[in-house]
């Protein structure tokens, strides 16, 4: 991180302030452009690799064997990625992924990490207590449903294949992909009809 | 959503990891927001902006030899780009930004900084 109060920052922060007086821009609007792209054109790598393992049952067997081949045949920008591993939700079999020891994430199909996935309380919590943080941030699970937790290092990095909607059947990979949210891919939420 | 999503590529390409763009510091994307805001609500294409910028990093690399082009400072390029636009906008004067910058950078240590969202990478 470069100092805060480094010139640029300050010089950022002189334009930002007056074009609000100017009635130019609103820190809303800024702040809405950056989370466009840090929340979504990051995913959207991993949103299309889950939109295509659900329309190609030949790709998710490959995904869901060897995802650090595949990821790699796409080349994705960057590092992040050397061992990928992708784990298929199920009415029977959710999955939620967690860096326990600090913040590990697979960078390249996710983009950066939410700041919840670096807090402590995520950290611990959702290892003692899945199916309770999981209920906190709004995916209620069925008692009939395992939690499976799997911790990411610096070695193996996790995405999770959310399941499919259901009355999807009629929308292609395309519109499939750009329901696909980075929560879904993290396992904290499901994916769901517009 | 997508149709200003890759608007910067070739020789204008924000440096990216991962299909994401790379902010080192919190300024970075402060002022990669603003700019494409404001070309968003129609204060001027985002071409404009563009040509603005592919000139500041045309003038960079011919100031700068091949080894020194390594890690070439595109935010602060970025960030030049939109003070000459919005001074020949007639949006913001350059005069106004140097003296707002000034009065800024006399404030306290300590000052508590209002856009602090950090999005450094963690690793």
């Amino acid at each position: 991180m470069t100092d805060h109060a480094s010139p640029q920052s300050i010089r950022t922060e002189a334009i930002e302030s007056l074009l609000i007086e100017k009635d130019l821009l609103t820190a809303d609007a800024v702040d809405a452009v950056i989370t466009t792209y840090t929340e979504r054109v990051g995913p959207m790598n991993g949103a299309k690799l889950v939109a295509r393992a659900w329309t190609d049952p030949d790709f998710k067997a490959r995904l869901l064997t060897d995802a650090t081949s595949v990821v790699e045949e796409y080349q994705f920008e960057g590092g992040q990625v050397e061992k990928l591993v992708v784990r298929e939700c199920t009415a029977l079999d959710h999955h939620v992924v967690v860096c326990t020891l600090c913040s590990c994430y697979p960078w390249a199909v996710l983009g950066l990490p939410p700041a919840w996935y670096k807090d402590p309380a995520y950290r611990s919590r959702i290892v003692s207590e899945p199916r309770q943080v999981l209920a906190e941030m709004g995916l209620n699970l069925s008692e009939s449903t395992q939690i499976n937790v799997w911790d990411s290092s610096a070695e193996i990095r996790y995405l999770v294949l959310p399941k499919r909607p259901e009355g999807s059947e009629a929308l292609s990979e395309a519109e499939l992909a750009e329901m696909v949210t980075r929560d879904a891919m993290i396992g904290v939420a499901q994916v769901h009809l517009p | 959503m997508t149709d200003h999503l890759f608007l910067l590529d070739g020789e204008t390409a924000p440096p990216m990891a991962n299909g994401e763009i790379i902010f080192e510091a919190p300024w970075q994307s402060r002022v990669f927001g603003m700019a494409q805001s404001l070309s968003q609500t129609g204060h001027y294409q985002w071409d404009e902006f563009r040509a603005y910028l592919i000139e500041d990093i045309k003038d960079w690399e011919q100031q700068h030899s091949a080894e020194e082009r390594g890690h070439y400072p595109y935010f602060d390029l970025f960030l030049e780009s939109l003070t000459r636009l919005l001074n020949d906008k007639s949006m913001v004067a350059r005069a106004e930004i140097q003296s707002r910058t000034s009065a800024f950078a006399e404030r306290p240590h300590g000052h508590d900084h209002v856009h602090d969202q950090g999005n450094g990478h963690s690793h």
